[in-house]
């Protein structure tokens, strides 16, 4: 073999394994970075994280219910809101949409999915919480549910295409109305990508953080409705964390990790929901 | 359909979770540099007052003044007394009420220093200014002689919010460095020549703990809580003072005898012999008329209880408490409010 | 309500039956399509929230506003550039790491590895897309920050501080540290994205330049990755669009000096980082406007990049679609 033939070869070799390399430093980073979370929040975290409130700086214990109430609170609340608009926007993209309108639509939805959420928190404080005058979990319900209305909008529109039109057009040819269609063919047919849709949708703004500074506010009680400063677990490990107290940290990773787990889960669980479901279509 | 149920019956659990009871819930925020003793005093009232629930956010003095002129807030706090134009602002004039004493100190981490290191004025604006750049810069070692002052780069710490402590300090360096008063000025935001910024005396704090080298200003209840060093500081009269009760209540024992009716005044670089120089007060903002009943019986009484029980904590944290003077002068103001 | 003419003339029992069917179907319509409005609703009136929220500074300084680079509360002077500047140098920092290393873990992932592999890894590597930006942050504070003051900085300035990017006084927080911590961030997005495009390549390009003799990492780099360009560079401008915005993370570890500086290892500031800090106490409305224009700044930025990798991936696609 010629020596540009060794050198080919080599140099092959070479750039190969280096592909490798990259996909294995990638994935260890994974497991290096979260298993660092997971060991820190293992260590601090306990039964009061649960269940106690936040104590005042420099002494230890303490805990952070409230922060994961108050999380709950505005979670559910952009959830309730968010879903079935995105929902319902996805149907009409996806099985009323003209051309133009449409494309509006899905252009806008676009835009909004890419909006840095810090923009969001900004109109969000502009609309809800300049005219309350106060710091609310409603503000914050309201900046979360702005960013989950696109994601689920685009991605049952996504899954209802997914539907092949044959199922479609038997209904109709047995008579059903276009909307009774949808309802009862359509959407059971689409129903666990919609759904591992919105759980990933609802499991990426449970994460948010920079939404919620100026909209929820920070509070050391419990919530006491939806009109008041709300603690939530993402701000809560925000300023934990960029504090100099030692047993500020350790609830900084035991929030951490609390917080990631959950979004681990919902994201781990939804794929497995779609990955049967594919399965079951074949 | 099963989701939904989950949904709902979530939503209930929360709700009766939240619509608990009916407490009277007032929301304050401010400064980071009073916040243990506020965080302290809180929990202490609350066991003599049950029924109000006071929810203090620390974000920065600006932050405090800003949110206590939208009304987002029903009281603020600010280590910088309100100026004439944020007063203005307000239909009816708000009132400041001092609260505890403080000191700020100049904190640092050198690793393997075993000595607390002496500033002079020329030194901390020197370093803040940027024309001092290495710990065994002649200027430092002229005040520790025989101290070995390590060869490295200083890793200037300043505040990145709106703080009323930057205001203290800046106000300080401007009263001993003509060169910062004309180039960088006292504010609560000022531009810095130098440094990197964190977050509240929490986050100025947090890096200068765990970044060797540095140095940075905070309260001094966030250097002993943290176990991190800090310095001697050189006064107007010529001592090398340590912040501590007897030093910041040398700086207000002037001020006290002269205290304007407002409250308003900055007791740093005081003359006194043992008089700490970075020393000052620290306000609750309080509006003059509180509309809600409830609301104002809760605020006064945490001014009275703040005025006399309030004041037996502060030496445990490291804050000086009030002159009895000006908590007199404080109770006379309390019955002015509407 | 619309109501269809009905050709011909059917008996009027089911004339209202179609008519109570027409009407539901047009029901259906008007209310998806109310709730589909919501979306230009909303997104109208963002815009048009930033545009007027930020009219201040925009009348006092004009454009000087981004080419100012003076950040003055006290002095009431507002300029954006030390922020675009910290913005646009982060990015770049996180792409010229995260874009080989993404690139090459795509092309392992899509030719190399076998299927079972390929899929476990992508997996877990689209799971690190999950993870929020604050938990990047809190792992940045305790772990990147003292890896890079004690290890990565030093050794880079003792080699190459020659160079103004590698001089000045180390503290681990900086432009540097958030270039790696975005460039982490942005990691999966380019693999997951570069991957699928690598895969949808005919075998047809591997095979012909393996038929001419080309080595495997030859027909790779030179038949199969050119003909998935578009959907890699995709990758990279989405990649791009989510380092831009990124907030939590970034914040926690660049500093928060509103100035510029050449030296990678100063401290800096990015837009969103400096809207996190100020916003919630920008003292005056010249402050809170001008954190507002650097918002609408942003916004701008994010709508191009993101438009950008659209085009890209829909290219993509269509040309993969229409391949016979």
């Amino acid at each position: 073999m010629t020596l540009r033939n060794y050198w080919r070869k080599t140099l092959s070799y070479v750039m190969l394994s280096l592909t490798g390399v990259c996909a294995v430093v990638a994935v260890c980073m994974l497991f290096l970075l979260l298993g660092y979370l997971v060991y820190n929040g293992w260590r601090s975290v306990d039964w009061d994280f649960f269940t106690k409130l936040p104590k005042s700086p420099g002494e230890t214990g303490g805990g952070m219910a409230n922060a994961i109430v108050g999380s709950v609170q505005s979670v559910l609340l952009a959830t309730l809101a968010g879903l079935p608009v995105g929902f319902m926007a996805g149907i009409y993209l996806s099985e009323f949409g003209g051309k133009t309108f449409a494309f509006l639509i899905r252009y806008m939805a676009d835009l909004l999915n890419g909006v840095p959420s810090i923009v969001i928190g900004i109109f969000a404080y502009a609309v809800v919480v300049v005219p309350m005058h106060v710091n609310s979990a409603l503000a914050g319900g309201f900046a979360l549910a702005l960013m989950l209305i696109p994601i689920t909008a685009r991605s049952t529109e996504q899954f209802m295409n997914s539907v092949p039109q044959t199922l479609r057009e038997g209904a109709l040819a047995l008579g059903a109305s276009k909307w009774k269609t949808i309802a009862t063919v359509v959407v059971p047919a689409a129903y666990r990508g919609i759904a591992t849709g919105m759980i990933l949708g609802v499991a990426r703004i449970a994460g948010e953080t920079a939404p919620l500074l100026f909209t929820s506010g920070t509070s050391n009680y419990m919530s006491s409705g939806f009109t008041q400063p709300t603690a939530s677990l993402p701000v809560m490990i925000y300023y934990r964390a960029t504090a100099p107290w030692e047993d500020w940290h350790r609830q900084a990773w035991a929030a951490g990790m609390v917080l990631l787990l959950l979004v681990l889960l919902a994201n781990i669980a939804a794929r497995l929901i779609l990955a049967r479901g594919i399965a079951v279509q074949k | 359909m099963k989701k939904n149920l989950w949904l709902g019956a979530l939503g209930a659990l929360v709700v009766l979770l939240t619509v608990a009871e009916a407490k009277v819930m007032i929301n304050a925020a401010g400064a980071t540099f009073p916040n243990p003793i506020y965080g302290k005093w809180i929990e202490e009232f609350a066991k003599v007052n049950p029924d109000a629930q006071i929810n203090y956010q620390s974000i920065g003095s600006g932050g405090g003044i800003r949110q206590f002129t939208e009304g987002t807030v029903d009281f603020g706090a600010s280590d910088m007394p309100m100026t004439d134009e944020q007063i203005a602002k307000f239909k009816n004039k708000p009132m400041h009420f001092p609260t505890v004493l403080g000191g700020i100190v100049p904190s640092y981490n050198i690793p393997g220093m075993t000595q607390d290191l002496k500033f002079t004025p020329e030194a901390l604006a020197g370093i803040y200014l940027g024309k001092i750049k290495k710990w065994n810069d002649p200027e430092m070692s002229k005040a520790n002689p025989g101290v070995k002052l390590p060869d490295n780069e200083i890793v200037v710490v300043h505040r990145s919010d709106g703080s009323g402590t930057s205001f203290v300090f800046t106000d300080y360096l401007s009263k001993v460095s003509p060169e910062w008063k004309s180039k960088v000025g006292s504010s609560t935001s000022v531009s810095w020549p130098v440094g990197l910024g964190g977050k509240g005396n929490e986050g100025v704090s947090g890096v200068v703990k765990q970044t060797p080298y540095s140095i940075g200003y905070v309260e001094l209840i966030y250097a002993l809580q943290n176990k991190m060093a800090y310095g001697f500081l050189r006064n107007a009269a010529g001592e090398y003072l340590k912040a501590d009760l007897e030093s910041v209540t040398e700086a207000a024992a002037a001020a006290a005898k002269d205290m304007p009716a407002d409250f308003r005044v900055s007791i740093t670089n005081q003359l006194g012999k043992k008089a700490y120089p970075i020393s000052t007060f620290t306000w609750l903002l309080i509006p003059s008329k509180i509309d809600d009943a409830a609301k104002k019986k809760a605020i006064v009484g945490f001014l009275h209880w703040m005025l006399t029980d309030g004041q037996k904590y502060t030496g445990s944290l490291g804050y000086a408490p009030l002159p009895k003077s000006v908590v007199a002068n404080e109770e006379k103001q309390i019955a002015l409010i509407k | 309500m619309a109501t269809s003419a009905a050709a011909g003339a059917p008996p009027s029992g089911v004339m209202d039956a179609l008519r109570r069917l027409r009407n539901g179907d047009e029901v259906a319509r008007l209310i998806t399509l109310v709730f589909a409005s919501s979306i230009l609703l909303v997104t109208v009136g963002l815009i048009y929230q930033l545009w007027t929220t930020s009219a201040l500074p925009r009348r006092q300084f004009g454009f000087s506003f981004l080419t100012s680079s003076l950040w003055n509360p006290v002095s009431g002077q507002f300029g954006a550039l030390p922020f675009i500047y910290g913005t646009v140098i982060t990015s770049v920092i996180a792409l010229l790491v995260a874009v080989p290393l993404g690139v090459g873990a795509a092309i392992f992932l899509s030719e190399l590895a076998p299927a079972g592999i390929s899929s476990t890894f992508t997996f877990f590597i689209e799971l690190l897309a999950a993870v929020p930006s604050v938990i990047y942050g809190v792992l940045a504070i305790f772990t990147l920050v003292p890896l890079m003051r004690d290890y990565v900085e030093p050794f880079l300035k003792k080699t190459l501080g020659l160079l103004p990017i590698f001089s000045g006084p180390i503290s681990g927080f900086g432009y540097l540290t958030a270039g790696v911590i975005l460039a982490i961030m942005t990691l999966p997005f380019i693999i997951s994205i570069s991957r699928e495009a690598l895969l949808e390549v005919p075998t047809e390009q591997r095979e012909a330049a393996l038929a001419l003799g080309a080595t495997r990492w030859e027909s790779t780099w030179q038949a199969v990755v050119p003909y998935a360009r578009l959907g890699i560079f995709g990758s990279i401008f989405l990649g791009l669009a989510r380092a831009l915005g990124e907030t939590m993370a970034v914040t926690m570890v660049i500093g928060n000096d509103p100035t510029i500086h050449a030296s990678l290892f100063a401290p800096g500031y990015t837009i969103a980082a400096i809207i996190a800090n100020e916003f919630s106490e920008a003292t005056g409305d010249l402050q809170l406007q001008s954190l507002v224009g650097l918002g609408l700044v942003l916004f701008l930025l994010t709508i191009v990049i993101n438009a950008m990798a659209r085009l890209l991936i829909i290219a993509t696609t269509r040309r993969g679609s229409s391949n016979p």
